[in-house]
């Protein structure tokens, strides 16, 4: 067994990544205060990585690399691709939210950039041991970026809920590619599907699939899996609690995808009804829930919930059009989701309480841009056409209806509609209510509105546009 | 019944039920009596399996290593007032019980009582040639080699979340 150069190319957006976060280690290690350089470092490092991804979507034939470790193709490449620009937003957010928290360190851009190699992981793995090394490199940098702000005690208390239940719900996916193994005696995700039509009543191998289903549930804070995600997207550093938030739920995602993919939920239709129902369930309760919330981190940990359901509908399609419609969704949701978090954290004071709605009240004559803005993220968030939020709804729908859960698109428009309340709510907060602090105006840093920016022209031109993706979809399945 | 599954349950049934009792103790040094037993156990069982190499290592990383590491943090900390350890009992902890066991009693159920045939009553031939220390050493730089060496880079972001959240303020 000798490796090749390919192994290497394959693997090269992993690399860069992974590298980056050593020269960033090395660089504040033996150079103090030298943030500025390293923060720049990281969001070149994972441009590079987005460029060399975007570059082999097309055309490309899935393959494995490394022995039947690390699968190549236009999945993993396109999902690195999601995940690098969660990271670039991510980083771009970051530099002026450290400082205002007086959370400046080197060290959050070293984890930062392992965790999206860890979810590159993810996407790419072709083999369970390897999905699973992924997904603790992320949830590590998770637990440790959560708790980063060390003197706030909501910080500590996300960081240790995170751990704490990260850790348990670990030990059931491992618990269940266990089971898999033993019942299967192969841990190539690749075998998964033609085992389901084997096995399909074989008890060890399907509770095996059914643990690492909730294994995975936890990381995409589904329905009964939920109860971490409120407390510790509010606790941790609002830039943090986006990349969560996105990043790690894309990845997870990508897990099911691969995972779940239709062939092997077409093959255990009991397994598809369970999915089914979490994801009505999680659609309920994260809109009904997220109505009631005062502050707006809250409301967007909860809508997170909500989403998680939405996406969850196209997973159960079991269909093309559904798993092509997860990916749409994961890119819109990325883009309208950082933003969203990207402008609390820009509002925020420096003294860890998150904003209200009521300090919302009256924005657009304090911060026009910045509420202009936040209002596109809503209407995304919302699924209002022409922004890509709207588009990635209708497809993981579609494909719902196409599967046969006509009753699941239906709760999901319905929610939608609920959504609409809280979403719009601070629309209506923003431009037709008179504020109380007329005159303090809020200062946006440059690289943040940057953030802002990129995020909402790619929500737009996805919209306009869905096709551009679509076409690069095509090519995952 | 031959000598092996006799060892086989021997073996099993102390690993479980020291890993109970480490769960059970309210003296966390005694906790980690417990989990010496199950880690011993566990090296039994990894011998039973033809792994050598893994049984040694077991008792060397485990029992020796990470077990000592243990103690020490559990003395560092000087948890003195155990009764500090004693939990409170409310309703959300009886749902959550009476779930757990629910779990356990579903688990058992289907994996003993359903006469799953997918699960090997032989052990794999090939298992024997693994357990070596050429087998092991050909499996974690042939086929594993990738996720041998990202696991490195999992345990150094852990050493460095460790020096971040624990670093005193500078």
């Amino acid at each position: 067994m000798i490796m090749t150069p390919q192994d290497y190319i394959a693997a090269l957006p992993l690399g860069i990544v992974a590298v980056t976060a050593f020269l960033v280690l090395l660089i504040e290690a033996f150079r103090d205060g030298s943030v500025r350089v390293t923060s720049w470092l990281t969001a070149l490092g994972l441009a590079a990585a987005f460029f060399v991804a975007m570059t082999r979507v097309f055309g490309a034939a899935p393959g494995t690399a490394f022995f039947g470790m690390y699968a190549t193709g236009a999945f993993p490449d396109l999902m690195t691709a999601v995940f690098c620009v969660s990271g670039i937003l991510t980083v771009l957010l970051s530099s002026a939210y450290l400082g205002k928290e007086h959370l400046v360190q080197g060290e959050y851009y070293a984890v930062l950039l392992s965790a999206v190699a860890g979810m590159i992981m993810m996407a790419a793995a072709a083999d369970l041991v390897f999905f699973f090394l992924g997904l603790e490199l992320m949830s590590i940098a998770f637990y440790i970026l959560a708790g980063f702000a060390r003197g706030r005690l909501m910080s500590n208390e996300a960081g240790l809920k995170y751990f704490l239940l990260g850790a348990f719900s670990t030990g059931f996916l491992l618990y269940g590619i266990a089971l898999v193994y033993g019942a299967t005696g192969r841990t190539a995700i690749s075998a998964i599907p033609s085992h389901s039509l084997a096995l399909a009543h074989s008890p060890v191998f399907v509770v095996g699939l059914a643990l690492v289903l909730v294994g995975l549930l936890f990381k995409v804070a589904a329905f009964p899996f939920h109860m971490w995600a409120p407390d510790v997207y509010e606790g941790a550093p609002t830039t943090v609690s986006g990349f969560m938030a996105t990043g790690g739920k894309a990845a997870a995602f990508s897990g099911f995808l691969l995972i779940f993919s239709p062939l092997a939920l077409n093959a255990l239709p009991t397994l598809s009804d369970v999915i089914s129902l979490i994801a009505a369930a999680s659609m309920i309760l994260g809109n009904i829930v997220a109505v009631s919330q005062t502050s707006i981190k809250r409301m967007l940990a909860y809508s997170s919930i909500a989403h998680a359901g939405y996406i969850l509908a196209g997973v159960v399609a079991g269909n093309r059009m559904g798993a092509e419609g997860v990916i749409f969704y994961l890119a819109a949701y990325t883009l309208m989701n950082i933003g969203a978090f990207g402008v609390v954290s820009i509002l925020e004071s420096g003294d860890g309480t998150g904003v209200t709605y009521d300090e919302c009240a009256g924005l657009s004559r304090r911060a026009p841009v910045l509420s202009g803005l936040m209002a596109v993220f809503m209407f995304s968030l919302t699924g209002i056409p022409p922004f890509a939020g709207f588009f990635g709804k209708y497809y993981v729908f579609a494909g719902a209806i196409g599967g046969g859960y006509t009753w699941l698109a239906i709760i999901g428009v319905l929610m939608s509609v609920v959504s609409a309340s809280y979403y719009l709510r601070l629309v209506v907060l923003m431009y037709f209510k008179e504020g109380t602090e007329r005159n303090s105006s809020v200062s946006v840093p440059a690289a943040s509105l940057a953030a802002l920016v990129i995020a909402a022209i790619g929500l737009l031109g996805l919209g306009l546009f869905p096709s551009l993706l679509l076409q690069l979809t095509a090519w995952c399945f | 019944m031959t000598a092996e599954s006799l060892a086989f349950f021997f073996l099993a049934a102390f690993a479980v039920s020291t890993a109970i009792l480490m769960v059970l103790q309210r003296n966390p040094v005694m906790s980690a009596i417990c989990m010496i037993g199950t880690f011993f156990s566990l090296a039994g069982l990894y011998l039973l399996l033809h792994a050598q190499l893994l049984a040694v290592l077991q008792v060397v990383i485990y029992t020796g290593a990470i077990m000592v590491l243990v103690l020490f943090v559990i003395m560092l900390l000087n948890l003195g007032d155990e009764a500090r350890l004693r939990e409170r009992y409310d309703l959300a902890m009886g749902v959550g019980t009476v779930l757990a066991a629910g779990f356990v009693v579903e688990l058992f159920f289907i994996l003993f009582y359903s006469g799953d045939p997918a699960l090997r009553a032989s052990m794999d031939p090939r298992a024997a040639a693994l357990g070596t220390v050429e087998g092991m050493g050909g499996a974690l730089f042939g086929r594993f080699v990738l996720p041998f060496e990202m696991t490195s880079v999992l345990l150094l972001v852990a050493v460095v979340g460790a020096v971040v959240l624990a670093k005193r303020k500078g």
